[in-house]
């Protein structure tokens, strides 16, 4: 029994850091209006450009995958930007909200993280930038048991990476 | 189920449909034999008060009603007495401590029927296992009274959760059926999800996110230590359930976003696809005897639960009702399958006969799913989790007329039980 605590994971752990390292996170945008602030959210080249001016999310109908005509609109800017930007590759989170099973939501992610993937290789982004996941229902953005929240959870984001964090 | 008491047949509860009136069983104290197992002897005699009456079968006499008392387990048992108190079944033991070494000896009686319910029977162990040998006592004690296999005796592998909802850490965890020796088996560090016990104990499938992807792995339960099943390739595998030789797995396998249900065994080779359609198709259980599969799948337009035979082949649709199911579970008997119903934005756990017919909701709230069987098939364990921005999970029981509800104690948030065989 003593021994059973002792399994850590300690190499996952590290690919973890390093995987959330590679990530770019939005920044808040402070230049004022007309100027470009390098690295802001109006710097077209900046990833802050990528999540927050373009929109680095596109969310999805109850049980649905089917990518809405805004959804296809963020997704066309985003594959614009990609191509513009090859240093980066993006990894596409699928997840849906809390009112379904849990095998059933991860699978359903799995289809959302699908349907922008295959969007964004339409629109001329390399297959061998874009990787899926699927969270399921286990990691919500809006935590309250309404639909206002559930809205939200039931999306794909776009998470950028470095090109060599493959 | 109903608690029929013969009085002048001999002491049986039947197992059955109805009304139930728990059978009312007093147990003294056991005898502390050595003079140095008090404490032991008075925690033995707790726990196997408590499996008895947690089954909502058994209805325990509290000592202070008691008109005699039981000094030494080989004298005549005062049957008189114990009428008087409407003890229907009696419970005696004795225990011996020596070196660590704990002997335990009891005997049941059928109280109206003024004789012994079966063998004396004697059980040795450690210390450190007196909490199993009272639970091999209940199920001794269970087993004589309703004729069937008793579960005390069981563990429960699951998810122990803490953190905000939008943050949760879960790592995996194993405990006995009654909540009690919570051991973990990992850290938090990457998330897990809805661990399967092999059907001799031993090992454990379950689904991590260590690789980024959610991976299946194989976990032996005693060392924790765990390998990754090669399922290929970068695609995401989840849901897996143990084939019942336990030599393979069934679970879900997703490609290009469309998930479906294979097979393979557990050294990674034999890799065999069962169900081909661009539907989602996951939780897969196997039948007892290792003939058929059920499993959900959304190919109708919403999630039904079908059966397909072991090899795959064009499945048979089983589930009609209104709303949705998913999460079917095979009973051990083979007789039930467990499922999850959604319907009109509530969850429920239910039953059905493997043909689909015989539907029976046991359980009703903002979200229950997972069920789980216990070892005889008469007891159900599932996650259930509250509503709102401080909701949280928690491990029920409930048994499979709907009866007897309850909590299952884990000292954190607690979801995604999986309920292993009686131990040996």
């Amino acid at each position: 029994m003593k021994k059973i605590t002792i399994a850590v994971m300690l190499v996952s752990a590290l690919a973890l850091t390093a995987c959330s390292k590679n990530r770019f996170n939005g920044q808040d945008g402070t230049a004022g209006a007309g100027t470009i602030q390098p690295g802001s959210a109006n710097d077209p080249s900046s990833p802050a450009y990528f999540n927050q001016t373009i929109g680095d999310r596109v969310l999805f109908a109850v049980d649905q995958s089917t990518l809405s005509a805004e959804a296809q609109s963020v997704l066309t800017q985003q594959a614009t930007w990609l191509s513009n930007n090859p240093a980066y590759s993006a990894i596409v989170e699928g997840h849906a909200d809390e009112q379904g099973t849990r095998e059933y939501n991860v699978a359903l992610g799995a289809r959302r993280a699908s349907a922008v993937q295959s969007f964004l290789i339409e629109r001329g982004v390399a297959p061998n930038r874009l990787k899926t996941v699927s969270y399921g229902k286990e990691r919500p953005l809006a935590v309250c048991s309404e639909e206002s929240c559930y809205a939200q959870n039931r999306r794909a984001v776009t998470v950028l990476t470095s090109a060599a964090g493959s | 189920m109903i608690a029929l008491v013969q009085q002048d047949g001999p002491l049986r509860i039947e197992i059955t449909e109805g009304v139930i009136e728990p059978l009312p069983f007093a147990i003294p104290t056991f005898q502390d034999e050595s003079g140095t197992a008090g404490a032991i002897a008075d925690e033995i005699s707790r726990v196997i008060a408590a499996d008895l009456s947690g089954t909502g079968l058994f209805r325990e006499i509290p000592s202070t009603s008691f008109i005699s008392s039981v000094t030494n387990f080989s004298a005549p048992v005062a049957y008189p007495d114990w009428k008087a108190v409407n003890a229907q079944a009696l419970i005696t033991g004795a225990v011996t401590e020596s070196g660590g070494q704990i002997t335990v000896k009891f005997r049941v009686y059928d109280v109206f029927s003024g004789a012994e319910l079966g063998q004396g029977i004697q059980i040795v162990g450690t210390t450190a296992g007196i909490r199993r040998i009272a639970h091999k006592v209940a199920d001794t004690v269970y087993s004589r009274i309703t004729g069937e296999t008793g579960y005390f005796d069981s563990r429960v592998v699951f998810v122990s959760e803490t953190g905000p909802k939008n943050a949760r850490s879960k790592r995996l965890a194993v405990m006995d059926y009654d909540g009690a020796n919570v051991t973990y088996l990992t850290d938090s560090q990457s998330l897990v999800l809805a661990p399967r016990f092999s059907g001799s104990g031993d090992r454990l499938l379950y689904t991590s996110y260590e690789t980024g992807q959610p991976q299946i792995y194989v976990m032996d339960v005693g060392t924790a230590e765990r390998r990754a099943l090669g399922t290929g390739g970068g695609n995401m595998a989840f849901s897996p359930r143990f084939t019942p030789d336990g030599q393979g797995l069934i679970f879900s396998l997703e490609q290009g976003g469309n998930s479906d249900i294979y097979r393979m065994d557990l050294q990674g080779g034999g890799l065999q696809q069962l169900t081909n359609s661009p539907a989602i198709e996951t939780a897969p259980s196997f039948s007892p005897d290792g003939t058929q599969i059920v499993f959900e799948s959304d190919r109708s337009g919403s999630q039904q639960l079908y059966i397909m035979g072991a090899g795959g082949g064009e499945p048979q649709r089983i589930s009609f009702g209104p709303g949705r199911y998913g999460t079917p579970v095979w009973s051990p008997r083979g007789d039930l399958i467990a499922f999850t119903k959604q319907n009109e934005g509530r969850f429920h756990i239910g039953v059905m006969r493997t043909d689909g017919s015989e539907e029976r909701l046991l359980t009703a709230s903002f979200l229950d799913e997972g069920p789980t069987w216990a070892p005889n098939g008469r007891v159900i364990m599932f996650t259930r989790e509250s509503q709102g921005s401080d909701g949280a999970a928690g491990l029920y029981s409930v048994d499979i007329s709907g009866r007897n509800l309850r909590r299952v104690p884990t000292p954190d948030s607690a979801s995604d039980p999986s309920w292993g065989p009686l131990q040996n």
